[in-house]
């Protein structure tokens, strides 16, 4: 019935998680680290939801557990954003690499 | 994998993604950054609905392409942003976190090359909002509660959290 197999999906959500955890490795600017980390989620999300129609019992709790992902990575945007922003009042910076008063 | 309307349509989604995400490395505008992974939203989204999940599709389409979004672009029109000097993560940094995360893939990619369970669920589609409503509100009320709290805790954190601290302000003036 489909044509597409499960393994198509699972590859792209490895290629999109890849390129997030690469961004979120190697950009210095927090809102690029935190847009990575959304990129990162949401390749799991695709994996969530290709395991609800392919898996060994397709049901709709993949989407579910998908649906409760889209909402504590809203939960996590809204806080680090607004770290971010106290941050640039107190420090004046985004760069990810000049926020190390915990290591001194 | 046979050639169909299917097949066409997941190869340019998927091909739209990679491409969104690929740019999203390579821009130097942190906005520019932001509107390409529009695009790898907007993709995901058609993904979803060819995973017969039209209801995660719409809500894609609203959580990320629309509030994430407009919350990055907020957050970046509220900091200085045109810090595009070069980057000082040495380029053997780089070369090393770039051959691990393709080790990585590549693992990864050995387990799922061939991985097939040969069931195809077939009843997903049909009245897709009210399965999801339905399993919500009698299978998984608890998580589904639990959800609401953090999101209060969240919009509680994020206001306490960049709120102007007036005190502050007004003893170093």
């Amino acid at each position: 019935m489909s044509s597409v197999p499960l393994s198509a999906y699972l590859a792209l959500g490895l290629i999109l998680f890849c390129i997030g955890l690469y961004g979120a490795l190697t950009k210095r600017n927090i809102i690029i680290v935190l847009i990575s980390i959304e990129l990162m989620l949401n390749a799991a999300n695709i994996n969530l939801v290709a395991f609800s129609k392919f898996g060994v019992m397709p049901s709709i709790t993949g989407q579910i557990f998908a649906l409760f992902v889209m909402a504590v990575a809203a939960a996590e945007v809204a806080v680090g954003v607004a770290i971010l922003i106290a941050l640039y009042r107190n420090r004046n910076t985004v760069n990810i690499d000049e926020v190390n008063t915990l290591k001194h | 994998m046979t050639l169909s309307g299917e097949f066409f349509a997941f190869i340019s989604l998927a091909l739209v993604a990679v491409v969104g995400g690929v740019l999203l490395l390579n821009l130097t505008k942190v906005v520019h950054m932001v509107l390409a992974l529009v695009f790898t939203f907007v993709s995901i989204a058609g993904i979803f609905i060819l995973l017969s999940a039209e209801f995660l599709a719409a809500v894609q389409i609203l959580i990320y392409s629309g509030a994430i979004t407009i919350i990055m672009l907020f957050g970046i029109m509220l900091t200085r942003h045109d810090d595009t000097k070069e980057p000082k993560t040495g380029l053997l940094r780089k070369l090393l976190l770039f051959l691990g995360i393709l080790g990585f893939a590549f693992a990864f990619y050995i387990g799922i090359y061939n991985l097939d369970f040969g069931e195809v669920s077939t009843t997903l589609h049909e009245n897709n909002t009210e399965q999801i409503g339905i399993a919500l509100y009698s299978k998984y009320i608890i998580p589904f509660e639990l959800t609401s709290v953090l999101l209060l805790a969240a919009l509680v954190g994020a206001i306490v959290l960049s709120k102007n601290d007036q005190e502050k302000e007004a003893k170093k003036e």
